[in-house]
C-alpha cells in the first residue's frame, strides 16, 4: 500500500521508497525503511498531505507519496 | 595585532540559526550577495574577547550536503572550497534540540568534512519542556566537537558559546561515518586528480560532482569517466548514506539522549485544527489578507503622503537657495523627485514584510503553502505564491521582494513574472480619473455604483490575466531542478520581534540601494527628456512668452500655458508625436503618447502630465477641472470628442497590463540578477496592453 491511499489519522509503517527523483530527498528528511509515521492531515482540495515522521511533521505532495510503500499499522494511542 | 576570524553559521531551516545569528550580531550585520546568485549573503562582525574579531556568515539553511536549490549549493560550495571567500575557518553548526536525530544527519556529514567545527544545541527550553534531555559532554566526545547549549530567544547559553568559539583552536574533528569497502577504489582515483583524502570529501565528489564549482571540466569529466569504469550506481550510494547515518545516529542516540514519557505537545496540533480546516481555514486566510492589504493600501498612504511633501517642501527650499540654473534645474526636477520617488516606498515594502515576517515566524506560512499548493500548482504557482501575489494589488515592488520564500526556482520566477499585472496602488488614480470620464455615477440594481462596479472588474481583470499568464508561460520556462514540495511544518511560535525589525531594516535597505540606483537615473532621464527640446524651441517659447507677459497676460495662465507648450516642445513631446502612428490604432492620440511615455517613471504620473497637457498648473489643480477639459477636448481631424468610450476603456485596458513601472523592473532585476527576466516581463505586457487596448478599442469604436 502506497502513503498515498493512507486517510488522516491512519499510521504506517515505511517499507520502502521507490524508483522517484526525490526518493533520496524523502529518506533525508527521514522517510526512512522501517519507520513510523502518522498521517497528521490531508489538505482540503486532497493534496499534499502532512505526516507525523521522526517527531516532527512535513507536508509532501500526492506525487512524492506514491513512492512510499507503507503497511499499515493497527491504531494505537502513541505517536 | 588582531586576528580576524571567519566562521560561518550553518544549519537546518527552522533551527533558530537566524536567531542565533541575531543574537550574536544584533544591528552589526549587513546584507551582501553571493558573487553570481541571487542568494542573499548576511554577514555580522562579533567581537570574541580581546584579541580576535570574527566575521559571522550566515549561510542558508540546507537538510544535506546534497544541494536541492540554489541557496543549498551555495552552502554546499562554501564549505567544500577552500578557496572560495567565503570558506570558514570555523563551522558552528546550529541543530534543534527537540529533534536531534534529523539534524544530526547533516552535522555528521559536516563533521566528516574534516573543518573544524563547533556543534550548538539550540532551543535547548522547548526540549526541556518535552521531556528531552542531552548529555552534551557525552555527545561532544562521541562527535569529537564541542557541543554548547543554547536558547537563542533568551541570550542563553550565549556567552559561553562565544567563549569556545574564541578558544577553540584549529581542532579537526573524528569521522563519524567511513564510506564502504567497496568504494575504497574508486575515492582512490577521485583523490588522485583532486587532491583531497579518500576519504568522506572524496565520496562527496564521487557523489555530488555536478554541484560542485570549483571542479574544471576536465576534472568533471575524468570522475564521470570514473563512475563508468567503477560502475557505480551514485544513487544508491547517497540512498545507502543516508540510511547507513540514520543508523549510526540511533545508536549514538541511545547513548546521549533520554526522553521521558510525556504527553506530547497538542498545541501545534489545536491550532492546525482552526487554522487548516477546510472552512475555516481559508476564511481565516482571507481575513488575514484582507487586514493584510487593508494596512498596505490604507496606513501606508499616510507616511507616503508624508515623504512625498517632505521632498517638495525640500525642492522648493534648494529651489529658493540656489541660482536659477542647470544644476539647480536638475536637482530640483531630476534628482530630488527621485529620490522622493525610491524613498516613497519605503512605508509599504516596511509594512508588508511586517506582515510576511509575522507569518513565517510564527510558522503559520508552512500552512499556508498547504493550503494554496494544490490550487496555485494548477497554474504553474507554488502555495506560498498566493501572499505575494495579493500584495501586488498594493505594490509589485515589495511583493516581488517577498517571493524569496518560494524554493522552487520556476514557480518563483513564474510569480515574479506575472505579479506586476495585478493592479496595484499606482493605477488607482488613473483609473478613477479614466472611469469618472466615460462612466456615469450610475447605480445599478438601486445598490452598487456603476464607477465602483467598473473599478472592481479592472482589479479582477488584474487577477485572471496574472493565472492566466502562468498558465501559458509555465510551459516557457525550464526546469532548474525537480520541482517537490518537501515542506518542514514547524511548529507554532509566538513571534520575534527582535528578528522582525532587523528583517524589516534588512529589506528596506535592499530596495534602497538595490533597486533605487536605477529609479533614480530613469528619472533624471525623465527629466531630461521633459526639459530638453530638439533646436532652439525652447528659447523661441521663452522669448514668445516674455512678450505675451509684458503686454498685459495673466502670469499664472501664461506660465500654464508655458509649461504646456515646453511639454510639447521636448524630447517626450516629440517621443510622444513620433509613437502616435503606432497608438492611433489604439485611439490615443499624441498627448496620451507623452503621458504614457512619463508613466515609465510611475503610473500615477499620468495624472499630472495630462494636468500639465491640459495647462492646469499644480496651484489649481483639481480632479473635476482637469475631468472637464478632458472632456472638452476635440480631436482637430475629426471635430469628435477624444475622450470617446472606446478611447477611454482602451487606455484603462493598457493601464491594466502595460509595464510601466522602472522600480518592478529594477527589483526584478536585483531579485533574478538578470536583465533577460525584467526585458521580458516589459515586452509580454507592453505586447499584452497593446493586443488588449486594440481589441477594446476596435470592439467599442
Amino acid at each position: 500500500m502506497k502513503l498515498s491511499q493512507l486517510k488522516s489519522g491512519d499510521e504506517a509503517q515505511i517499507r520502502s521508497l521507490g524508483n522517484h527523483p526525490v526518493a533520496n530527498k524523502l529518506l533525508e528528511m527521514g522517510c526512512l525503511p522501517g519507520e513510523r509515521l502518522k498521517v497528521r492531515r490531508i489538505a482540503p482540495f486532497g493534496d499534499p498531505m502532512a505526516i507525523q515522521i521522526l517527531g516532527y511533521e512535513l507536508a509532501l505532495r500526492r506525487d512524492e507519496a506514491e513512492a512510499i510503500e507503507v503497511e499499515l499499522l493497527p491504531k494505537s494511542p502513541f505517536l | 595585532m588582531k586576528k580576524r576570524l571567519k566562521i560561518a553559521l550553518v544549519g537546518n531551516p527552522n533551527s533558530g540559526k537566524s536567531s542565533l545569528f541575531n543574537a550574536l550580531t544584533g544591528l552589526h550585520q549587513k546584507v551582501g550577495n553571493f558573487p553570481g546568485v541571487t542568494v542573499d549573503k548576511k554577514t555580522g562582525i562579533l567581537p570574541l574577547g580581546n584579541h580576535t574579531t570574527a566575521e559571522l556568515i550566515d549561510l542558508p539553511g540546507t537538510y544535506s550536503l546534497y544541494p536541492r536549490s540554489e541557496d543549498e549549493r551555495v552552502t554546499f560550495n562554501v564549505l567544500m572550497d577552500a578557496e572560495n571567500p567565503a570558506h570558514p575557518d570555523l563551522v558552528v553548526i546550529v541543530a534543534d534540540a527537540t529533534n536531534l536525530r534529523r539534524h544530526l544527519l547533516f552535522i555528521t556529514q559536516i563533521i566528516d568534512l574534516g573543518l573544524p567545527a563547533l556543534l550548538v544545541l539550540n532551543k535547548i527550553d522547548m526540549a526541556e519542556k518535552r521531556g528531552i534531555e542531552q548529555n552534551t559532554a557525552d555527545l561532544a566526545r562521541l562527535l569529537g566537537v564541542p557541543v554548547v547549549a543554547t536558547n537563542a530567544r533568551s541570550s542563553a547559553g550565549i556567552d559561553q558559546l562565544k567563549t569556545t568559539m574564541a578558544e577553540m583552536g584549529a581542532r579537526v574533528s573524528i569521522p563519524f561515518y567511513q564510506p564502504n569497502d567497496e568504494v575504497k577504489p574508486v575515492l582512490e582515483a577521485i583523490s588522485e586528480i583532486s587532491g583531497e583524502k579518500p576519504g568522506y570529501r572524496s565520496f562527496i565528489y564521487l557523489c555530488n560532482h555536478d554541484h560542485l564549482d570549483k571542479l574544471l571540466p576536465a576534472q568533471h569529466a575524468k570522475i564521470d569517466q570514473f563512475i563508468g569504469e567503477y560502475q557505480i550506481n551514485i544513487q544508491q550510494l547517497q540512498a545507502r548514506e543516508t540510511v547507513e547515518r540514520y543508523q549510526q545516529i540511533a545508536g549514538l542516540l541511545t547513548q546521549i539522549e533520554r526522553k521521558a514519557k510525556q504527553p506530547e505537545d497538542h498545541r501545534s496540533e489545536k491550532i492546525d485544527k482552526i487554522l487548516l480546516h477546510p472552512v475555516w481555514g481559508y476564511g481565516i486566510f482571507l481575513g488575514i489578507l484582507f487586514v493584510m492589504f487593508q494596512a498596505i493600501f490604507a496606513w501606508a498612504s499616510w507616511p507616503m503622503d508624508w515623504i512625498e511633501s517632505l521632498f517638495n517642501s525640500l525642492g522648493t527650499l534648494v529651489s529658493g537657495l540656489l541660482p536659477d540654473n542647470l544644476l539647480a534645474d536638475l536637482l530640483v526636477n531630476g534628482v530630488i523627485p527621485g529620490l522622493g520617488g525610491v524613498v516613497v516606498f519605503v512605508p509599504q515594502i516596511v509594512l508588508l514584510f511586517f506582515f510576511l515576517a509575522l507569518l513565517e515566524e510564527t510558522g503559520y506560512m508552512a500552512r499556508v503553502s498547504f493550503l494554496m499548493d494544490q490550487l496555485m500548482r494548477k497554474f504553474g504557482l507554488n502555495g506560498k505564491s498566493i501572499v505575494p501575489l495579493i500584495g501586488g494589488y498594493a505594490c509589485a515592488v515589495p511583493s516581488i521582494m517577498a517571493t524569496r520564500t518560494i524554493n522552487s526556482w520556476k514557480e518563483r520566477i513564474l510569480t515574479i513574472m506575472v505579479l506586476p499585472l495585478m493592479s496595484c496602488s499606482a493605477r488607482l488614480p488613473v483609473y478613477t480619473l479614466l472611469i469618472g470620464l466615460s462612466v456615469p455615477d450610475d447605480r445599478v440594481l438601486g445598490l452598487f455604483n456603476l464607477q465602483g462596479l467598473i473599478l472592481m472588474a479592472f482589479y479582477l481583470l488584474g487577477f485572471f490575466a496574472a493565472i492566466g499568464v502562468a498558465l501559458i508561460m509555465k510551459w516557457f520556462i525550464r526546469e532548474r531542478s525537480s520541482s517537490f514540495f518537501l515542506l518542514e511544518m514547524p511548529a507554532y511560535q509566538l513571534p520575534r520581534w527582535g528578528n522582525i525589525g532587523l528583517t524589516l531594516i534588512d529589506r528596506a535597505k535592499t530596495f534602497v540601494f538595490g533597486a533605487g540606483k536605477v529609479i533614480l537615473a530613469v528619472s533624471m532621464l525623465l527629466w531630461a527628456l521633459s526639459s530638453y527640446g530638439p533646436g532652439d524651441r525652447f528659447e523661441q517659447l521663452q522669448a514668445t512668452y516674455e512678450t505675451q507677459l509684458a503686454g498685459g497676460a495673466d502670469p499664472l495662465e501664461l506660465e500654464n500655458q508655458l509649461e504646456r507648450d515646453k511639454l510639447a516642445a521636448s524630447y517626450a513631446g516629440s517621443l510622444g508625436k513620433f509613437i502616435e502612428p503606432a497608438i492611433a490604432p489604439l485611439g490615443f492620440d499624441w498627448k496620451i503618447g507623452i503621458s504614457i511615455i512619463t508613466s515609465f517613471a510611475a503610473r500615477e504620473v499620468f495624472v499630472g502630465t495630462m494636468a500639465t497637457i491640459y495647462s492646469l498648473g499644480a496651484a489649481d489643480f483639481e480632479e473635476t477641472t482637469l475631468r472637464q477639459k478632458m472632456m472638452s477636448d476635440v480631436n482637430p481631424r475629426t471635430g469628435q470628442p477624444v475622450y470617446t468610450l472606446a478611447t477611454t476603456f482602451s487606455l484603462l485596458v493598457f493601464y491594466a497590463f502595460a509595464m510601466q513601472c522602472m522600480s518592478t523592473l529594477a527589483i526584478t532585476y536585483r531579485e533574478t540578477r538578470s536583465w533577460k527576466w525584467p526585458a521580458l516581463q516589459f515586452v509580454y505586457m507592453t505586447g499584452l496592453a497593446y493586443l488588449g487596448s486594440l481589441l477594446i478599442y476596435t470592439l467599442l469604436k
